[in-house]
This record gives structure tokens, C-alpha cells and sequence, in this order.
């Protein structure tokens, strides 16, 4: 089992370097090269999110992105923002989505997780197991080597 | 690749060509061209998305922020993209029915080929 765990301040700027390396990582664990588009995107959702969660709560402990081969590539995103603030993931519906009274940061989230959703076909959201905050695990197929 | 932003003006339109990877470090810069460009008087916005390599959730929402200050200022938005992984990221949001999206900037460009902004 090969894993890669990047640690990253809660800076816009770090959301790229995630993406690189994840799908860096992706294509090395054998990742279907049509998939690293989604896979591409789904990290810098999932990190974009931790981002905007550590600085909603003016947090400046790490945001870590931790990811695995084994079997499948499984990519967990770990931040640390309190529980409650997870629980408004939900998907707009379109005669919402440019409703003047829907702020931007709150189209942001809800398409966000649009694309999560959309994107991911084996995505959990789910508490941490120590102290605050949420982790967004992925798992995409590898082929066979 | 970084952000690239350049403006012209095609048909009475003013189309605002976008490059690179537009996301949450990005975006605003985005967002602050947008706002200027109205602010500046434009009112026939168009939003070239051919050379955009990276689109996340950010950089939809600076989209739809355009589209609604468009709307209120009772001008018209649209967008060109006929790239099928961006647009699958409007399909999967919904905002293929929000946005009018042109294959090419001459089909955005006509007279009332973007529409009101709604």
C-alpha cells in the first residue's frame, strides 16, 4: 500500500498544489486516464470546501489530503471546522440557483457538492474520529496491474 | 496555467475571453473584471470560456454573481463553451439552464442571440 498525505495551511493558493499531487498520485496508482479530469476536480471541491470552512471559523491548523492505492485510489480530504457546518450540503435545484436572495458563497457550496455528487460515485462525508471536523472521502477504480 | 483575461468588443458585444484554470485562488480576480466591466457601462456581456482548462465551483459562482448584476441592470449575459468536460460541469449543476450557452462567440454575438439575462 502506497500512500501520499499532503498537509496544506488553509490558503486558496495550496488548493492547486492538492490537485496536482492528487492526480499525480492518481494516474501512478492507475487511475483511468479518462477519470483524471473528475478526479482533478473533485479534489480541488473537496479542498476548496476545507478551505472555506478553516476560514469561516478562522482556523489555521492544516488542511490534509491523504492518498492511497491500495486497491482502489482512495483520497480522504480532513478538516477540522465544527460538525454543524457540514450538515448544509445540499443540492440546489436549478430554479434556485440564480435566485437573488442565494448568496454567492452559499451558490458556491451547493454547487460544490453538485459536482462532488456528480463526480464521485463512492463519496461519504462523515465526522472525524478525534475533535472537530469532517472528512470527505473518494474512491475511484484502478486498473489491474 | 494562470489565469489570462482579455477584452473585446465583437458585434456591439463585449466579450470577456477567459484562459487557464479559473478556481478559488483565481476566481476573484475574475469576479473584479466582471465588476468592472459593468460598472465601465457594459451591458451585452459575453464570457469566452474556450481556453479554460480548470473550472471549479468558485468560478460558477463569480458566473452567476455576472449573470445577476447583468439582469438588474437590465443587460444580457452569455457564455461560450463547447468543450464537453466544462460543459458536463454545467449539466451536473443545473446551470445549463441558468446560463445561455453559445458554441462560438459569433452565435453569442448576434443580435438577441444572448437574450435577457434571466
Amino acid at each position: 500500500m502506497a500512500t501520499v498525505r499532503l498537509s496544506f495551511s488553509p490558503a486558496p493558493v495550496h488548493v492547486r498544489t492538492a490537485r496536482l499531487v492528487g492526480v499525480a498520485v492518481a494516474r501512478r496508482a492507475g487511475v483511468d486516464e479518462a477519470l483524471l479530469d473528475e478526479v482533478r476536480l473533485a479534489i480541488g471541491e473537496a479542498c476548496t470546501r476545507a478551505v472555506a470552512l478553516h476560514r469561516q471559523y478562522g482556523l489555521t491548523e492544516l488542511v490534509t489530503v491523504e492518498m492511497s492505492d491500495s486497491g482502489s485510489y482512495t483520497v480522504r480530504v480532513i478538516d477540522h471546522a465544527p460538525i454543524e457546518a457540514s450538515i448544509g450540503l445540499t443540492k440546489l435545484p436549478p430554479d434556485e440557483l440564480a435566485a437573488e436572495s442565494l448568496t454567492e458563497d452559499d451558490l458556491t457550496t451547493g454547487v460544490g457538492f453538485a459536482l462532488l455528487a456528480g463526480f464521485v460515485d463512492d463519496l461519504q462525508v462523515r465526522p472525524v474520529e478525534d475533535g472537530p471536523g469532517t472528512e470527505v472521502r473518494m474512491v475511484w477504480p484502478v486498473a489491474r496491474r | 496555467m494562470e489565469l489570462s483575461l482579455a477584452t473585446r468588443t465583437v458585434a456591439e458585444h463585449t466579450v470577456l475571453e477567459v484562459g487557464g484554470e479559473v478556481d478559488v485562488y483565481t476566481a476573484p480576480r475574475l469576479r473584479e473584471r466582471l465588476i468592472e466591466l459593468v460598472d465601465a457601462g457594459a451591458r451585452d456581456v459575453v464570457v469566452d470560456l474556450e481556453r479554460v482548462e480548470f473550472l471549479d465551483s468558485t468560478g460558477l459562482g463569480v458566473l452567476v454573481g455576472a449573470l445577476k448584476r447583468l439582469r438588474t441592470a437590465q443587460g444580457t449575459f452569455g457564455l461560450v463553451c463547447a468543450k464537453e468536460p466544462l460543459l458536463k460541469i454545467f449539466r451536473i449543476t443545473a446551470l445549463d439552464q441558468v446560463f445561455p450557452i453559445f458554441p462560438t462567440v459569433e452565435a453569442a454575438t448576434e443580435r438577441d442571440g444572448s437574450g435577457p439575462a434571466s
